[in-house]
């Protein structure tokens, strides 16, 4: 079946365009390039981290993948033969359990009129994934997965502390026996301690159940930890994409480079050599031309505000997008 | 239902309205207390302990009196910061770190969250005030002025419907009202100037709305340092930035610090922030301070196994690790916490007395300080 494809996800050329409206009639102004031209595959059984600073795209890129937003255009394959969009009706309704996504504020993504154990199973029962006589016993057995207790089912999102919360929605999730999920910022509402204990339920789980990650974080050091393969975004633009040892060893993009300088380490004795950048990112609906990181590059030359940079294969599958690595863009390297 | 469901604890009405009397009884009477106008100065003058420190915590407590019954957030802290250095403050969310710092501004939220006992005793140069007895009146005086704070989120901590340089202004007039409206607007465009501004002049006429999260905390920096104060108190002022932008805004604390030599206290939940920046750390843990020392010996020779996990449950960059560490359990409930130690029932290393009281401070070094059965020596300290 669907599991004979290695990619499990396929994007190519992703791009995404939130219109701005103006005026009493909502005439459309321009545009807010959210998501351009993005391309990646994730392997069956890997997770894929997205890091990038706020406003950067990442969420909008999982929410494309699963069409909770529709694209602009560019094509999002699963499994090697489903396109999401063109699904309808029933073939959609059959599909959507196969993806699923954990929100960033397990606070606002749980019904408060829903015990854990109906929230949990509700979709699991629209979806006639289990007999109804299996159905309780279906529920604990997920709970369990996920470190929640039995007696826990009748209880109400508000009884739980914020890591039990995210445990629930990533119950919620695994219940429909996924074969993707979206990840979107689900450590960042949590304390440290805490961070770690769903960090680690993630990885089992997804030795469990061989899931595939799609891992939405600004927080570099938990990207680096769960990761196989890293995308660094840009004001909507993947800058840099590589495997997780390449990018942290060896990264190419200036803005990569200040990225992971930026980040502190808990160890007083380690002196940073930090890149700081100046300025903050650029509004999306009107971004810089040609390359778009080029008002905050310390290696900006002329040639990098007039077009655009192709993006480069440096060999492993590494790919960077930037003038310094095209021998054919006019940059001079010193 | 299994056993475990007792956890969660169960408070009938007229218990509670018990509860809510007996708050009423001692609310009254400390907020009375703090109501008072014009207090002679000496109910309040003390003396420092140590003239190098800016503040001096003294087994501080402050409760919130709720419906539920008392919350220990602050449950006797002791720890000093020096003048010219930065304490990092560091915990989970709810251990009382943000309530420890709230204390000293005396803007914990009343009528519900009082100080209880203990002294903050806050260094002016000349004299002192035990900031826990002052009067609201007096404490006006101070806040802002000589000890000014930073919050997390540059945006609720900024006036949407003033502009920049109306809320710069009020900040110094309020505090020398001496000075003319020309000189005050000349010293708030200075104070954007020493925050990395290049076009101050444009700034000052601007709305809050108008700037980026990064130029936000910039203004309430601006703001903090208006006066310059003795001591900044920064509540996880970088949590709500990207880590770019972060850089930038702990570079620039770290070089204002020095160019108007005051003291920082640093309060977040981020090690690595603590770790660049601070020359002491506090660990704190359910309200009480489990562990303190200089950063070296905190980060290079951590003691209490809180202080462990934390490190251990937090991921490094370019230092892999195939599970992260993770502390069993989660911060016990704030209401009716028990008389041993706070973290037993999560701790992995239990020493037979652990089973007694609460630990007591055990010195380590002449400045690394921990509260930890597991380092307890008959007749002295390790």
């Amino acid at each position: 079946m669907s599991s004979a494809y290695e990619n499990v996800v396929e994007v190519r050329n992703l791009c995404k365009y939130f219109p701005i409206k103006a005026g009493l009639f909502g005439r459309v102004v321009g545009h807010v390039h959210a998501v351009e031209n993005v391309s990646f595959s994730i392997k069956r059984g890997t997770t894929m981290g997205l890091v990038g600073e706020s406003g950067c795209g990442k969420t909008t890129i999982g929410k494309t993948l699963l069409n909770l937003t529709p694209k602009t255009s560019g094509e999002v394959i699963f499994n090697g033969d489903t396109h999401l969009d063109m699904l309808k009706g029933k073939s959609l309704r059959d599909f959507r359990p196969k993806i699923q996504i954990i929100f960033q504020d397990p606070y606002s993504s749980l019904s408060p009129r829903l015990p854990v154990g109906e929230i949990i199973g509700e979709a699991v029962r629209e979806h006639n994934l289990v007999p109804e006589s299996e159905f309780d016993a279906y529920i604990s057995r997920i709970m369990k997965a996920c470190g929640l207790f039995d007696y826990q089912k009748d209880r109400y999102p508000h009884e739980f502390s914020g890591g039990q919360r995210q445990r629930i929605c990533i119950a919620r999730a695994i219940a429909l026996n996924p074969d993707f999920i979206v990840c979107d910022e689900p450590v960042s509402a949590l304390d440290v301690s805490i961070q770690a204990q769903i960090i680690n339920l993630l990885e089992d789980l997804q030795k469990q159940f061989n899931l595939t990650y799609l891992f939405i974080s600004h927080d570099l050091s938990v990207v680096q930890h769960i990761s196989d393969t890293v995308g660094v975004m840009y004001l909507g633009n993947m800058v840099e994409y590589a495997d997780k040892a390449e990018i942290f060893a060896n990264p190419l993009h200036p803005y990569t480079q200040a990225l992971f300088s930026a980040i502190p380490v808990p160890d007083p004795t380690v002196k940073m050599n930090r890149i700081i950048l100046e300025g903050s990112i650029p509004s999306p609906a009107n971004p810089p031309s040609g390359c778009k990181f080029h008002t905050r590059c310390r290696k900006c030359q002329a040639v990098c505000s007039q077009k655009a940079p192709r993006t480069m294969d440096m060999g492993n599958g590494h790919t960077v997008a930037c003038h310094i690595y095209d021998p054919e863009s006019g940059y001079e390297n010193a | 239902m299994s056993k475990k469901s007792n956890e969660t604890s169960y408070i009938s009405a007229r218990e509670s309205r018990r509860i809510s009397r007996e708050n009423q009884k001692v609310i009254r009477k400390l907020d009375k207390r703090l109501s008072r106008k014009r207090v002679p100065e000496s109910e309040y003058v003390t003396q420092m302990h140590d003239k190098n420190n800016v503040v001096e915590f003294d087994n501080l407590h402050t409760y919130f009196f709720t419906d539920v019954g008392t919350v220990k957030a602050v449950d006797g802290v002791t720890f000093n910061v020096p003048v010219g250095k930065t304490v990092g403050i560091v915990g989970e969310s709810g251990c009382g770190k943000s309530v420890t710092s709230l204390s000293l501004m005396q803007l914990v939220q009343r009528p519900t969250g009082q100080i209880v006992e203990g002294e903050i005793r806050l260094n002016l140069g000349d004299k002192a005030f035990d900031v826990a007895k002052m009067p609201i009146e007096a404490m006006q005086k101070v806040r802002g002025n000589v000890v000014s704070m930073i919050f997390q989120e540059p945006m609720t901590s900024l006036n949407p419907v003033f502009r920049i340089g109306y809320q710069l202004d009020e900040v110094i007039s309020l505090h020398t009202p001496e000075m003319s409206p020309e000189a005050v607007k000349a010293r708030s465009i200075e104070a954007i100037k020493m925050v990395g501004i290049a076009d101050a002049e444009g700034i000052y006429n601007r709305y809050p709305h108008e700037l980026s999260g990064g130029m936000r905390q910039r203004i309430v920096i601006a703001m903090a340092l208006a006066c310059n104060p003795r001591l900044i108190i920064a509540d996880e002022p970088t949590t709500a930035l990207d880590v770019t932008i972060q850089a930038q805004i702990l570079e620039l604390l770290r070089n204002l610090k020095n160019e108007i030599n005051a003291s920082i206290m640093l309060i977040t939940h981020d090690l690595g922030v603590i770790a660049e920046m601070a020359d002491y750390v506090v660990v704190m843990y359910a309200g009480r301070v489990v562990e303190k020392g200089l950063a070296n010996e905190v980060f290079l020779d951590p003691r209490h196994p809180y202080t462990i996990g934390l490190m251990q449950s937090k991921p490094v960059i370019n230092k892999m690790v195939d599970r992260l560490y993770s502390i069993p359990g989660s911060v016990p409930n704030p209401v009716n916490m028990p008389d041993y130690c706070y973290f037993r029932d999560r701790c992995e290393q239990c020493v037979e007395r652990c089973q007694g009281l609460y630990p007591p401070e055990i010195r380590v070094t002449d400045t690394h300080i921990v509260s930890c059965w597991k380092y307890y020596k008959e007749g002295g300290a390790e």
